[in-house]
């Protein structure tokens, strides 16, 4: 269990229970068990406290647990007869970007997203989810293959960012960003996004223009990161905790500006506590959102994309 | 449309802005250290007459070039509610806006105009560096939407000048939104046929490069203009390594495929009338084809189509 800086206290409760139980298992006869049940109990109510009101910046660590369950994790759960689908026909495979054909709920669909990788050898691979051009290239020839084929388009959004590197840059991020983010508004087969995690900035969005868009819980989606708005507004990237608050990242403000649709609840304690029934959750939630678009026609989603799109923002908090 | 609303007006309006006498009156190019007079400046359209720097130039002073005798009329952008998120960060967002329209006598950063252009009719739109850095937030998506809006109505071809420093930080998600509400906007003239040109000027970065900006038909760019998502100093910071020399500047993203032409700022009108006039299918653009002006009038504004402007 990886702790965050405020989970601290948790983590003294926890880890004194642990080591009693330990003793016992050591020495026997010893009962420690209504000592430690005590313990679990304790734990149980701070977990609670501390997860009931987190701060933005709080939800920020949380969305970036290196526990949470990623992309890879919910295909693995949810979907069956996954077949990834690799390369952009172009330059190369970008691993950020998972894609592929699979079935939920038996039904085919197209799944697109981020993979930030778990340990450093895959993180590597994986870029720490932030995508080349290509990745974005290898959406859209996804994209496109869901749209001839009349298979809905499901994506995963888990990345801090679009890669600010040489090669990204010479290779046309910009470009491959504008155009996957034109593909999501083109699509007349139903699409529907869960913010999972991180949902950073123009990275995010290219993968996020859809009828549906969905967050978990404790999920965060902005413009720009805390630290690089603290950075440019404050001067100062220490100053993440109060860019956090104030560029109201978090999915419970997101559904009152109404960017998204719905909040999908994390067990407490966040989804890295329960990966199993965060997974659960989710797959829930995105055969809900999949049903309620489903047999309406290719032009009614089209149009209905870009007016949800075009009404955004109108209204503010207040939406 | 005669020959006293081409030349009359835009003499009147000459002479209103000679009357100003600007603090300055002298620019120091930036990068060849010339000191320009300003008038000299101006009639040259912000680029260095000794080095050929392109300076940045306001929206209005460039429709005033672009369109036929510098008439346009401006086409209106739905306000967005001011300061959707209650942002505050060292100040309120309400005081740096009040602060930006205060030093730029605008109210956003994009301005929507529409006029004729070597007598083809367009819509344009131009963003406003000064006004805090040309950020993109509500108003400049509302902008993209009224401005095609307007073109797909009077089936226009619209053309827009880009320029910004990001995204409009203060205004959070909505103003990341603003990159599938711009692109809804591009979609609009995609669908109707009609030709949308992206004129990149520096610098151009960030959620508008990634969106409208590189949607257009035809893409062309302002020599030297920085061009990009992340800036320079992010990848040097993220890489920990210089970078090439002129690396992300127009001629570099020519020559890497992202650009259709870079072409100089007094080359421009007479490049997007032929451009447009093609796409358009309509006939050439005829040289003289506006009555001369009386000599008298001593017009402020060549006469389109005769002289690069
Ligand atoms: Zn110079």
């Amino acid at each position: 269990m990886n702790y965050l800086d405020f989970e601290k206290p948790l983590a003294e409760i926890e880890g004194k229970a642990e080591e009693l139980r330990a003793l016992a298992r050591q020495n026997k006869g010893m009962d420690v068990e209504k000592e430690a049940a005590a313990l679990d109990k304790k734990a149980e109510q701070l977990l609670r406290d501390l997860y009931k009101d987190l701060t933005p910046w709080r939800k920020c660590q949380v969305a970036r647990h290196p526990d949470r369950p990623h992309c890879k994790d919910y295909i693995d759960a949810l979907f069956t007869e996954w077949t990834p689908l690799a390369g952009d026909r172009n330059f190369a495979e970008d691993l950020a970007v998972m894609g592929g054909l699979a079935r939920l709920d038996d039904k085919p669909v197209v799944v697109i997203g981020h993979e930030k990788g778990h340990d450093t050898k895959t993180r590597i691979e994986r870029n720490f989810g932030m995508a080349r051009p290509e990745g974005y290239r290898k959406a859209i020839r996804l994209m496109d293959l869901a749209d001839r084929f009349g298979l809905p388009v499901v994506t995963l959004i888990d990345t801090p960012g679009a890669y600010p590197g040489k090669g990204a840059e010479e290779r046309g991020q910009s470009e491959a960003i504008a155009r996957s983010t034109q593909t999501c508004l083109r699509l007349r087969v139903p699409m529907v996004t869960v913010v999972i995690g991180e949902g950073g900035s123009g990275g995010a969005v290219a993968f996020a223009t859809a009828n549906r868009v969905l967050m978990l819980e404790h999920a965060i989606y902005s413009v720009i990161s805390p630290e690089g708005c603290a950075s440019i507004l404050w001067k100062d990237a220490e100053k993440m905790r109060e860019a956090a608050e104030a560029l109201r990242l978090t999915a419970q403000d997101l559904m009152k500006l109404g960017v998204i649709d719905a909040i999908v609840p994390e067990p407490v304690g966040g989804a890295q506590r329960d990966r199993a029934a965060t997974i659960t959750a989710v797959g829930k939630a995105i055969g809900k959102a999949l049903g309620e678009l489903s047999g309406k026609s290719g032009d009614k989603l089209v149009a209905d994309r870009r007016r949800k799109f075009l009404d955004m923002g109108a209204r503010g908090l207040a939406a | 449309m005669n020959w006293i609303s081409n030349y009359v007006r835009p003499t009147i309006n000459s002479l209103f802005s000679r009357r100003e006498t600007p603090e300055n009156l002298w620019t120091k190019c930036p990068e060849c250290g010339t000191m320009l007079f300003h008038r000299e400046l101006k009639d040259n359209l912000n680029v260095c007459t000794s080095c050929d720097h392109h300076m940045p130039i306001r929206p209005r002073a460039r429709f005033e070039r672009l369109f036929d005798g510098g008439i346009f009329t401006e086409v209106p952008v739905p306000a967005p509610i001011p300061d959707p998120l209650g942002f505050r960060d060292q100040k309120k967002y309400p005081d740096r806006m009040k602060a930006a329209q205060k030093a730029t006598a605008e109210k956003e950063a994009m301005l929507v105009a529409e006029g004729e252009m070597g007598r083809t009719p367009i819509v344009a739109a131009a963003q406003d560096f000064d006004f805090m850095a040309g950020s993109m937030g509500m108003y400049v998506g509302n902008a993209m939407v009224a401005a095609a809006e307007r073109a797909v109505q009077k089936k226009r071809p619209l053309i827009v000048f880009t320029a910004a420093g990001g995204a409009r930080m203060q205004e959070g998600i909505l103003s990341l939104m603003q990159m599938p509400r711009t692109t809804v906007a591009v979609e609009m003239l995609k669908e109707a046929r009609l030709p949308y040109i992206t004129v990149l000027t520096h610098p151009t970065t960030g959620g508008v490069t990634a969106s409208y900006a590189m949607l257009g038909d035809v893409q062309i760019a302002e020599p030297q203009a920085l061009i990009c998502f992340a800036g320079p100093r992010v990848i040097e910071q993220t890489i920990r390594e210089k970078l090439p020399e002129g690396f992300q500047r127009a001629e570099y993203l020519l020559d890497h495929g992202m650009l259709d032409r870079v072409t100089h700022r007094k080359k421009l009108r007479e490049e997007l009338i032929l451009i447009t006039r093609m796409l358009m299918r309509a006939t050439p653009p005829v040289a003289g084809d506006l009555p001369a002006p009386p000599p008298s009038a001593a017009p402020a504004a060549p006469a389109a189509g005769t002289a690069p402007a």
